[in-house]
């Protein structure tokens, strides 16, 4: 296809302008076509600019302090790293198992009229605003987190539940479009061979399906990494390393959470200032890794989604 | 680039319809303050159509910074300026004490404790003391709340209560310590957990939480904030609440500061909750 | 058949995981409609905020929300559509292309806080627009980038070859075929794209936190250049912002909100199928 457009286009030069702005438009759509890795570059080159002034004025041995107490000029990355990994862990924990199962369900299993009902809910659960879901989870979540027994309801898992409810109309269509593209062929032999269809579908179907599963939890978690405003709202932001068997019912505060909460307010200049790009420059390292790993691994089929 | 185009396309043909017909006041800082600086907005606001007063939260070090930053006229604070501060604002501020608040120390209405002194209180933040029990409560671990630490509130706890007033101590709060976004955070999560401590602007408070009666040393009395102690001085803590300008606003600036200050201005102090500054 | 009994209580179980993921979202939806339903009316919608926010409606957050959407548009869509002209029918495969592509990839999986910080030091600060709808526009508009460009590609590579033989066959130039033929047959899937990532725009608070958003303004925005009160922003302040705010009305603007996003969704779709329907090859 695109070698053929090429090719085309190579011998279809326009002999008669029609129009002397022609040239012009040419190099504005070219233009167009490289902003993407322009801003990406910009966004870069803002980030790193804006943080490393922190690099330069505290020693490196300052980010691992354990506290993160910026108004005592107390920078230790430690706790909001783990802040946001827990909650990630959460996230991809409870959004991988169930979406896939649920693809499975809604591809192999589901009679057609029943998909008809829930594929739509699960496209209006991908539309509905983060903040939305997060004051659900401000309101009715985490009042009920606390009644299962935790000693607040404003916790890590609070807020990997809610995460795990954004990414997962991700992580379904995906896996659905992953176990769609099995050939047909694989299922009728296994099935011709007497295996059930469960069988079919544990042996057969899910293995092929396996790249395409791998993305869907990369980007889950590109999307979870990323996520803002939900989880400042139910995940009670102490900048605290939880310890013990109930870690992950502790409040913890992440790194995108610590931006919103304290960008607002400092002074320009000041080190605070310049941690908090340098916080963010670590969000889009990651998120960059992330997605251009899980864009190698689903070539070319999807580029929209994902985000936060 | 073609953003950038565009972008001054658009912004030019807004300024140009602007006009002069409302004028903006940018009024920032203190959540403690927002009740207060919103009604002062409104009031004032319709008395005096051709102005536009843009009230914004965020903390009081975000108000004084804005201040610094030339994004706002008037910053609200619950705490006094720092000298760091001042020496970053190209002339000295105008401070102007527009009312007077008590800190509010609360607890779940279920929660049998009634009565802290000052170091109990310290103790239960820095992590120290971790039960109910230790208290004279139920055996429950005590989950602290806090505003975030832009908050002067916030400020004003950590060097009033943690370290008790004293300059030379570096205790800072338990790493556990929640950190809300704001006094209504705080209100709600207390409203709602029988194992929570917060603190919060007695404007705040409901009949929903329970104040603590504070005693300032361990053989103290322990008085409930009120108005009446707050203004004389028997609760321990008692702090002004603050406008700074930069000395060379507008005179409409100073015209709201001054109505501020009258009698009007004095009156929504008062329906708030809050102690009216005393001339 | 013990394999027969083990497939029927895998399937159980499967079902049952697939109603624990949708029951949820129905119990989500049906809480925020009823409960939203309760504070909703005509003066709510159409109302200045009063007393501290706790009366009155949210027309300002409204009108704000709707300014910084059409900003996002103008913002987004020459750029978008520029891109995804660009790749469909001027990309040669190779280095360059490939490195599109990562970078559309990439802008997509960006964080929204992180935008808003971009957002912050470069239109803000460094630009000096200030905390101001135009600043705003332009840093949702970046983020809205990719899925326009994604799905406006896609729109752009369905109309058939044969449209663009015939154009150049008949000496029309490149450029004359684009803007006449292939265009406007692309335009519903264009349309759909900008829809989408409009719908995304409306929705979101972390990007504009530090480049638009106001706590309260006492009147509407009157150009630009203004800071704004948007919905997004205004269901997290008076969530957990405003005290003695009463639950009719966090619930309604939570409503509102879901309803113009999904709207927005809901018109790319109708787009989307009514020019599936109507596409003569």
């Amino acid at each position: 296809m695109d070698a053929s457009r090429a090719a085309l286009s190579r011998t279809t030069r326009p002999t008669r302008s029609g129009n002397r702005m022609e040239p012009w438009i040419e190099r504005a759509v070219r233009l167009a076509g490289l902003s993407a890795i322009f801003i990406v570059a910009l966004i870069f080159i803002f980030l790193i600019r804006l943080s490393l002034p922190a690099l330069t004025r505290i020693p490196l041995s300052a980010f691992g302090d354990l506290r993160w107490y910026p108004i005592e000029e107390r920078f230790g990355l430690v706790s909001l790293v783990v802040g946001s990994l827990l909650v990630t862990a959460v996230a991809v924990g409870i959004a991988v198992p169930l979406g896939l199962v649920t693809a499975i369900y809604l591809g192999e299993i589901a009679p057609p009229w029943l998909g008809d009902i829930l594929k739509p809910l699960i496209e209006i659960l991908a539309g509905i605003p983060s903040i939305v879901l997060g004051f659900v989870g401000w309101v009715a979540l985490a009042p009920l987190v606390q009644r299962l027994g935790a000693p607040t309801g404003l916790t890590a898992f609070t807020g990997g539940l809610i995460l795990a409810y954004m990414a997962l109309p991700t992580i379904i269509s995906i896996a659905e479009d992953a176990i769609d593209a099995v050939p047909k062929s694989y299922r009728d032999g296994s099935l011709a061979l007497g295996a059930t269809r469960w069988q079919t579908i544990y042996r057969v179907v899910l293995p092929a399906a396996r790249s395409g599963i791998v993305t869907a939890v990369m980007l889950g978690i590109g999307r979870a990494v990323g996520e803002t405003m939900a989880v400042m709202m139910v995940t009670g932001n102490a900048a605290h390393v939880p310890r013990g068997t109930s870690m992950l019912f502790q409040p913890v505060r992440t790194m995108t959470a610590t931006i919103a909460a304290e960008m607002g307010e400092v002074a320009r200049g000041g080190t605070h200032y310049h941690v908090l790009f340098l916080i963010g420059a670590l969000l889009f390292l990651i998120t960059f890794a992330i997605n251009s790993v899980a864009a190698r691994l689903v070539g070319r089929r999807r580029t929209g989604e994902g985000g936060g | 680039m073609l953003a950038l185009g565009l972008l001054n396309m658009s912004c030019g043909g807004g300024r140009s319809d602007t006009g002069e017909a409302v004028r903006m006041i940018q009024n920032t800082g203190s959540d403690t303050m927002l009740q207060l600086a919103q009604a002062w907005a409104e009031t004032y606001g319709a008395l005096h159509p051709e102005l536009s007063i843009a009230v914004t939260g965020g903390g009081s070090g975000a108000g004084i910074a804005a201040l610094i930053n030339g994004t706002t006229e008037v910053a609200n604070a619950s705490r006094r300026i720092k000298d760091e501060e001042v020496a970053k604002l190209p002339s000295p501020p105008q401070e102007h004490q527009v009312a007077v608040d008590a800190l509010a120390v609360i607890v779940h209405p279920d929660n049998p404790v009634s009565q802290l002194t000052l170091r109990q209180l310290s103790d239960v933040y820095q992590g120290k003391v971790t039960n109910w029990r230790q208290l004279g409560g139920l055996d429950a671990p005590i989950i602290l709340l806090s505003r975030e630490t832009n908050s002067g509130t916030h400020v004003y706890f950590l060097e009033e209560v943690l370290r008790l007033g004293d300059k030379e101590s570096t205790d800072i709060f338990a790493s556990q310590t929640l950190l809300m976004p704001s006094s209504v955070g705080i209100t709600s999560e207390i409203r709602r957990n029988p194992n929570a401590i917060g603190y919060d602007g007695l404007g705040y408070v409901t009949a929903e939480e329970k104040v603590l009666a504070l005693a300032d040393s361990d053989d103290g009395r322990y008085v409930r904030p009120s108005v009446a102690t707050a203004r004389d001085g028997s609760y321990p803590l008692a702090r002004g609440l603050f406008l700074y300008t930069s000395g060379q606003e507008r005179a409409e600036v100073k015209d709201y500061i001054a109505w501020i200050m009258g009698d009007d201005g004095q009156a929504i102090v008062a329906r708030l909750g809050f102690v009216a500054s005393e001339k | 058949m013990r394999r027969q009994q083990r497939q029927r209580l895998a399937f159980l179980l499967v079902s049952g995981v697939a109603w624990a993921v949708t029951i949820p979202i129905m119990l989500v939806i049906g809480l925020i409609a009823t409960r939203g339903l309760e504070g909703m009316s005509w003066a709510f919608l159409t109302e200045m905020p009063r007393e501290g926010m706790v009366e009155g409606g949210i027309l300002p957050a409204l009108v704000g929300t709707v300014w910084l959407t059409i900003g996002t548009a103008i913002v987004a869509m020459p750029l978008a559509i520029g891109a995804a002209v660009y790749l469909a029918e001027y990309a040669r495969p190779g280095p360059l292309t490939s490195a599109i592509r990562l970078a559309i990839v990439n802008l997509a999986g960006i964080p929204s806080i992180v935008y808003g910080l971009f957002g912050l030091g470069l239109f803000v600060l460094y630009l000096q627009l200030g905390t101001s709808i135009v600043a705003g526009a332009l840093t949702l508009g970046l983020m809205t980038l990719p899925v326009v460009i994604s799905t406006a590609e896609e729109a752009i590579r369905a109309v058939p070859q044969e449209f663009r033989l015939t154009s150049l066959s008949l000496g029309a130039s490149r450029w004359q075929t684009i803007r006449h033929q292939v265009l406007p047959h692309a335009l519903p899937g264009i349309l759909t794209g900008v829809i989408l990532g409009l719908s995304r725009a409306a929705g979101e608070t972390a990007p504009i936190l530090f480049t638009a958003a106001a706590y309260y303004l006492p009147s509407l925005p009157s150009s630009p250049a203004d800071p704004t009160m948007a919905l997004p922003y205004h269901l997290y302040v008076i969530a957990t912002q405003v005290p003695n705010m009463p639950l009719a009305p966090q619930f309604a603007t939570a409503l509102t909100l879901m309803l113009i996003v999904l709207s927005l969704t809901v018109a790319a779709s109708v787009v989307r199928s009514s020019y599936r329907r109507r596409r003569e090859w």
